[in-house]
């Protein structure tokens, strides 16, 4: 106990790295090492992003492109589970209603993905949001009961109305024009939507939705309507999702049940958690660790989503911060013990 | 005459039809009961979300299954390893995932759903198909008004209303149960008067977690073990506890019966298929209007926005 107690005790110290003021984002910059300094991360990501796609062979470019919806998916999670509150498990939902309204308006009117995506994004978002609205007075739990049961119920839906090819699923669709115009799509929306959420949540905007998840009473005193904004960031993460469906029926030229699969919500939940909740850039990291690990252990079939939640519970019990917090953290903060 | 006696039979075909949807209806509704049962436990009385409450009910059919089939072990016997073996997976499951995020709702839910789903996805590798059935209590049918009905069911209408009587009696009467009421209400004043925290949430994730394994080993027997149903059994029992209200048995029961009449109404006048489209609608109607479920008091501002 005196031990314990006992002024020989060490503990790391961290220190921010002085070119931060005070908050995020706000730096103090002399000269441009410190701005490689800042620029260096983001840039080693866009271009690798952006080479990625000239180096790798035909299997894994595909392999690629499926990372990229992952990643969609696992922002879109992000986004809603820590900057609004809302856990959704039920993710597959929106790659389901993506990928049908692509599936729908390319077989029916023969429209192309040029248009079909567009609208599958904004038309599917607005379908979603609507769908969810009266789930939006619940929160935590609640609300992760509900929007576990929606893509079930989606499937269920259509086998018993039996429309849409029902068990078949629409097949036939349209693809892509070449492989190059698939692959720098998806990563190009990709790094919009990481960026754009990014400077979205910086903004008072993003300060109201944080507000909501940690004292929505506050929100609620400050005269501003929390089921409107929760519906405003419900349908910027169901676009997402719902753009990620509608690539993934271009991209495969199908449409059908697995389009609301577990592997859709499973998979982004993982890769947030593994790359590290809360920072968007992140859990879209984790969806490129993730989903090239996926294909690899593709031969042993259904331990794959064992795996993944094996994963997913290491890091949530004994590394909740995922691993670009801590990367974040020994890249802005100098450590050293000291003695307390 | 002919005509006439036609028309007799087809009204009594009617009332033997109604009579059906009554009584299976009634069966169908404690069926829901009792899966709903274990999971209102744990969420209701100590807070624990345990979305894994599908997959520990289809791990403890199969586990029964392997005892009688693979290792030749008596029925009564493996029923009770089984039990046991449920309740200490619960109680581990909160000894090294939940006492590292207690408090935290994001990771407890994502947590135990993602133990759920391991569970699930491991037991569909060595499982496939159908072909695995636990045997019935009691072989054998009788008739009430007109309308079959096994021995298993009504050993199940049995079970579901003793055990729902026994929990009730359990959280109000016994001291354990008060301490879990006691650490669900306000958790500070329950560990000034001495209530061990994490000794009470292990005792409730393990009754949560017994009482799912019992109701599998109740309803199991009447038809296939699938993996598929765990997550069946998850979802319905979400159902019925948004629906009912969380912590509320009343509510609970009410929801139970509510969705079990609607689905056998639907399943016999309009079609099957049609289920989920009416349990789906019922969440969503009854999340329009009372958001926190038919009869929750209990924290009904906190949940609702």
């Amino acid at each position: 106990m005196a031990k314990q107690i006992g002024t020989f005790e060490r503990r790391k110290e961290r220190l921010d790295r002085g070119i931060k003021i005070r908050t995020e984002r706000l730096y103090a910059i002399l000269g441009w090492q410190e701005i490689t300094y800042l620029v260096m991360p983001r840039l080693t990501l866009i271009l690798g992003l952006l080479v990625l796609p000239l180096i790798l062979g035909m299997y894994w470019q595909k392999v690629l492109c499926s990372a990229g919806i992952f990643a969609l998916l696992a922002i879109s999670f992000d986004f809603l589970a820590h900057y609004v509150g809302l856990v959704c498990l039920g993710g597959a939902f929106f790659t389901g209603v993506g990928a049908y309204i692509v599936g729908i308006l390319n077989s029916s009117f023969e429209l192309s993905p040029a248009f079909t995506i567009p609208i599958a994004t904004i038309g599917g978002g607005l379908i979603c949001t609507l769908l969810l609205l009266p789930c939006l007075q619940l929160r935590g739990v609640y609300f992760a009961m509900v929007t576990i049961i929606y893509p079930i119920a989606a499937t269920r839906i259509i086998v018993a109305l039996n429309i849409w090819g029902s068990t078949e699923g629409i097949s036939g669709l349209t693809y892509f024009p070449n492989v190059w115009i698939e692959q720098y799509f998806i990563l190009g929306i990709a790094l919009i939507v990481l960026f754009g959420l990014r400077r979205l949540v910086g903004q008072d905007y993003g300060i109201v939705l944080r507000g909501i998840k940690d004292n929505d009473q506050a929100i609620r005193a400050s005269g501003m309507s929390i089921a409107w904004y929760k519906a405003q960031a419900v349908f910027i993460a169901s676009a997402i999702g719902c753009f990620a469906g509608s690539y993934l029926a271009c991209l495969y030229g199908w449409s059908g049940l697995s389009s609301f699969a577990l592997d859709f919500s499973i998979i982004p939940i993982a890769a947030t958690v593994l790359g590290g909740p809360g920072t968007f850039v992140g859990p879209m990291l984790g969806a490129f660790i993730l989903t090239p690990l996926s294909e690899m252990l593709r031969a042993i079939g259904t331990w794959r989503i064992v795996i993944y939640c094996i994963i997913l519970l290491v890091f949530i019990v004994y590394k909740p911060e995922g691993l670009m917090n801590w990367a974040q953290r020994k890249y802005h903060q100098f450590e050293h013990w000291v003695e307390v | 005459m002919a005509g006439l006696s036609n028309g007799v039979n087809s009204s009594n075909e009617h009332i033997e039809q109604n009579m059906e949807v009554l009584i299976y209806g009634f069966v169908r509704s404690i069926n829901l009961v009792l899966i709903a049962v274990g999971f209102s436990f744990a969420y209701g009385v100590s807070r624990l979300p345990n979305f894994a409450h599908g997959a520990f009910y289809i791990l403890s059919g199969f586990a029964t299954w392997i005892f009688i089939s693979n290792l030749g072990i008596n029925y009564v016997l493996s029923i009770i390893v089984s039990l046991i073996i449920l309740a200490t997976i619960g109680a581990a499951m909160y000894r090294f995932i939940f006492i590292h995020i207690r408090g935290m709702e994001i990771s407890e839910i994502i947590a135990s759903y993602a133990l759920g789903v391991a569970i699930l996805e491991a037991l569909r590798t060595r499982f496939v198909g159908t072909g695995f059935t636990n045997p019935t209590f009691i072989e054998g049918t009788v008739k009430i008004a007109g309308v079959p009905i096994d021995f298993q069911r009504l050993i199940m209408i049995g079970a579901g209303v003793v055990l729902v009587g026994m929990v009730w009696l359990f959280t109000h009467y016994s001291k354990v149960g008060l301490s879990m009421r006691g650490m669900a209400q306000d958790e500070r004043a329950a560990l000034m008067l001495g209530i061990d925290s994490d000794l009470t949430a292990s005792v409730a994730l393990a009754t949560g977690s017994a009482l799912a394994a019992l109701a599998a080993l109740i309803i199991l027997p009447l038809g296939n073990i699938t993996v598929n149903e765990g997550y069946e059994v998850l979802i319905n029992a979400l159902a019925v506890c948004i629906i009912g209200g969380l912590g509320s048995w009343a509510g609970t029961i009410l929801a139970a019966f509510f969705l079990g009449f609607a689905g056998m109404i639907t399943a016999t006048y309009i079609g099957s298929n049609w289920e989920a489209v009416v349990t789906v609608i019922a969440i969503i109607l009854v999340l329009i209007f009372r958001p926190s479920g038919l009869l929750a008091r209990q924290k009904e501002l906190e949940e609702r926005v």
